[in-house]
């Protein structure tokens, strides 16, 4: 049987599945005699003692191998577990009740949890997950069922399962996962930023396949299509493994590229950057031939978290990303939450349209206390390595101007406090309204480059919500609407020797390439996966060639005119083995 | 018996970080402390009880102490909120 779900982390394997499933345990209300209260008291102590061992070990590991504001998750956990109201309640239902300690731990648990179930709060009710989590852990070491079985994977499996948690992930022995399927989740959840940093293949947002696939179970997972085939027939079999060996040779093709210089045949340079969310990614950035960053989106940084991340977190973040490139580039944006992207302690009220609301930069300007404390990040890791700041959802000159004026005061404290920092550090803007788009000539002698956001820049031009399936067809990023904002954002930039890059989805579609690169395109930056592909192409055309498809792509009028004369020139390079 | 009575004026009120630090500052007293807000109480010491009081910015709440440093312990956690828990 075929399973479809959100192809989230490209590749194929095929192997046993590995079923990790946090099945509910029963327990049962046994009433202990009252001599033997003790024991059950002895076994609660040892559980916490170890409970907290293992958090601390988990706590340890996570702040080595994921972001600091994920390990601090543990904390909350900590916290609760020394909590003298918890483990108060706890003690009394054993040694008055005379209650088993797991039925008792459960008891505490729940009650807990229906507490806080009831608050209006939904950051404060979303902590009856920590409660949940940290109590089953507890419960589980009551009675003594093992916790950690993804540690101790002994051969290579698919892991399948309802979804992987940060605890979870951080406890996964790499080396013996061929792919990951879950019920939930999609392309930005945490399970697939960590899944495309280990190059791990992975299918998300399968539903309710627990109930159809069993431990040892043969699955073919295709992370490209996003599919789970769960007891594949011959015919599958045969289909798959093609699709597999070309994907491994494609794969192999283009490690060819990976060293070589992204020029085209002409001897045009184009920047071949990646975008990332983590400083995890970096690893495949860098294998995957990166020659910088194109786009740090740091709300990573900022999720997942029950408050701000604080200067000291967020610079260490971005100096891990500075140190690690040495030397490249890497393009840091500043806070883009709003639209789609939630934080809940920020409180965003509701809104009726949220992508024309409050958000990014807006946000900013209007709590200069978020952005001075990312600013002082970012300026700090500036002294590690070449990084670059950038604006997002600029919409109007005097935005980028109000910007500037804090981001000149925090380096006059910096410097003022004797911290180092790159003085010269460059400053643009994510072009990704059709204001900015129109007034790049006002906006660009305040900034050093621009980068365009077409995924957004698309959004609002065309006014469509590619989200609403009932006019996502009309979100065309080929449209000539759009190629004529590139064009002019390309053309100022280039009048005043600055430079423009594409940082949106764009960037990395093949079919794209000629007339990106024919517009005069300085700097593209993508997924890293999708890079070798693209380095292909760039060095299979020449910049004269496309100079010519732009021009002729300009002068059509109808997308689909575009797209048809996009593929026709595309053609050649598309087929071409090499 | 210490207590006094303050009105929480940080943006986030007794969220999280604050409430975690909270709780720590009182944990290191000797003195039982509670806070009221309203006809609800809640264990000082307590992470789960103090985030189950829901304090949000705006809300008044009375700090209590009884032991043999509650004066000391009323005092450090009233600063402590009238600093924004930095």
């Amino acid at each position: 049987m075929i399973y479809k779900g959100i192809a989230a982390s490209e590749g194929i394997v095929m192997g046993k599945v590995f079923l990790y499933t946090k099945e509910k345990v029963q327990i049962e209300r046994d009433t202990i005699h009252k001599g033997t209260t003790t024991v059950e008291m002895e076994k609660f102590n040892d559980a916490l003692i170890l409970t907290k061992e293992q958090l601390s070990n988990i706590r340890k590991k996570a702040s080595n191998e994921l972001d600091e504001d994920q390990a601090e998750v543990f904390d909350a956990h900590m916290m609760i577990l020394t909590d003298p109201v918890f483990l108060e309640d706890i003690k009394k239902l054993i040694e008055e009740e005379r209650i088993n300690a797991a039925y008792a731990a459960e008891k505490t648990v729940n009650k807990f949890i229906d507490i806080f179930q009831n608050i209006e709060d939904d950051y404060l009710k979303d902590r009856r997950i920590d409660i949940k989590d940290v109590g089953e852990r507890l419960i589980r070491n009551i009675l003594g069922i093992s916790v950690d079985s993804l540690q101790s994977l002994n051969e290579k499996v698919v892991i399948v399962a309802h979804d992987l948690t940060p605890s979870d992930t951080s406890l996964l022995d790499k080396s013996c996962v061929l792919g990951i399927a879950t019920s939930i989740g999609g392309k930005t959840s945490h399970t697939a930023i960590m899944a495309r940093s280990l190059e791990i293949p992975a299918v998300l947002g399968l539903g309710n396949i627990l109930e159809k696939v069993k431990n040892d179970d043969f699955v073919i997972l295709d992370g490209i299509e996003g599919e789970l085939i769960i007891d594949p027939d011959e015919n599958q079999m045969r289909v798959y493994s093609s699709k597999l060996k070309g994907y491994t040779e494609k794969r192999n093709r283009l490690q060819r590229f990976i060293d070589l210089p992204a020029v085209t045949l002409d001897g045009k340079k184009v920047g071949l950057n990646a975008n990332i969310g983590t400083p995890e990614e970096l690893t495949a950035v860098i294998s995957n031939g990166g020659e910088g960053i194109g786009l740090y989106r740091t709300e990573f940084l900022y999720m997942d978290r029950t408050d701000f991340p604080d200067e000291e977190n967020q610079f260490l973040s971005y100096k891990e990303v500075a140190e690690g490139l040495k030397g490249k580039p890497a393009i840091i944006r500043t806070l883009d939450i709003g639209g789609d992207k939630n934080i809940p302690y920020l409180n965003l009220p509701d809104e009726m349209n949220p992508f024309l609301g409050w958000r990014a930069i807006r946000i900013c300007l209007d709590r200069p206390d978020i952005f001075r404390t990312q600013l002082r990040a970012i300026l700090r890791a500036s002294a590690f390595g070449k990084v670059r700041i950038m604006y997002p959802m600029i919409s109007a000159v005097d935005e980028v101007r109000s910007a500037n004026l804090i981001l000149s005061e925090v380096k006059q404290e910096l410097a003022d406090e004797g911290i180092n920092f790159d003085k010269d550090i460059e400053v643009g803007i994510m072009v990704e309204t059709p204001g900015a788009a129109i007034t790049a000539d006002i906006i660009i002698p305040e900034v050093d480059f621009f980068s365009i956001g077409t995924n957004d820049l698309c959004q609002y031009t065309l006014a469509v919500d590619r989200i609403n399936e009932k006019v996502s067809h009309l979100y065309q990023p080929f449209h000539p609407g759009i190629l004529r904002l590139i064009k002019n954002v390309i053309d100022v930039s280039h009048r005043y020797g600055k430079t423009t890059g594409i940082c949106g989805e764009i960037a990395g579609d093949p079919l794209a390439s000629m007339i990106l690169i024919g517009l005069g395109i300085d700097e593209l930056s993508m997924s890293p996966s999708a890079m070798p592909t693209i380095k292909r192409i760039i060095r299979n055309v020449s910049y004269e060639q496309s100079k010519k498809v732009a021009q002729h792509a300009l002068m059509l009028s109808e997308t689909e005119e575009i797209i048809n004369y996009a593929k026709e020139s595309a053609r050649d390079f598309l087929s071409k083995e090499d | 018996m210490y207590s006094q009575k303050i009105i929480v004026e940080n943006e986030e009120g007794l969220h999280a970080r604050p409430a975690a630090k909270f709780v720590q500052t009182g944990s290191k007293f000797q003195s039982g402390i509670t806070i009221l807000k309203g006809q609800k109480k809640a264990n000082a010491k307590s992470i789960l009880q103090v985030m189950s009081l829901s304090i949000t910015k705006g809300t008044e709440i009375i700090v209590c102490a009884e032991g043999p440093d509650e004066e000391q312990a009323v005092l450090t956690l009233i600063d402590l909120i009238k600093g924004n828990f930095n």
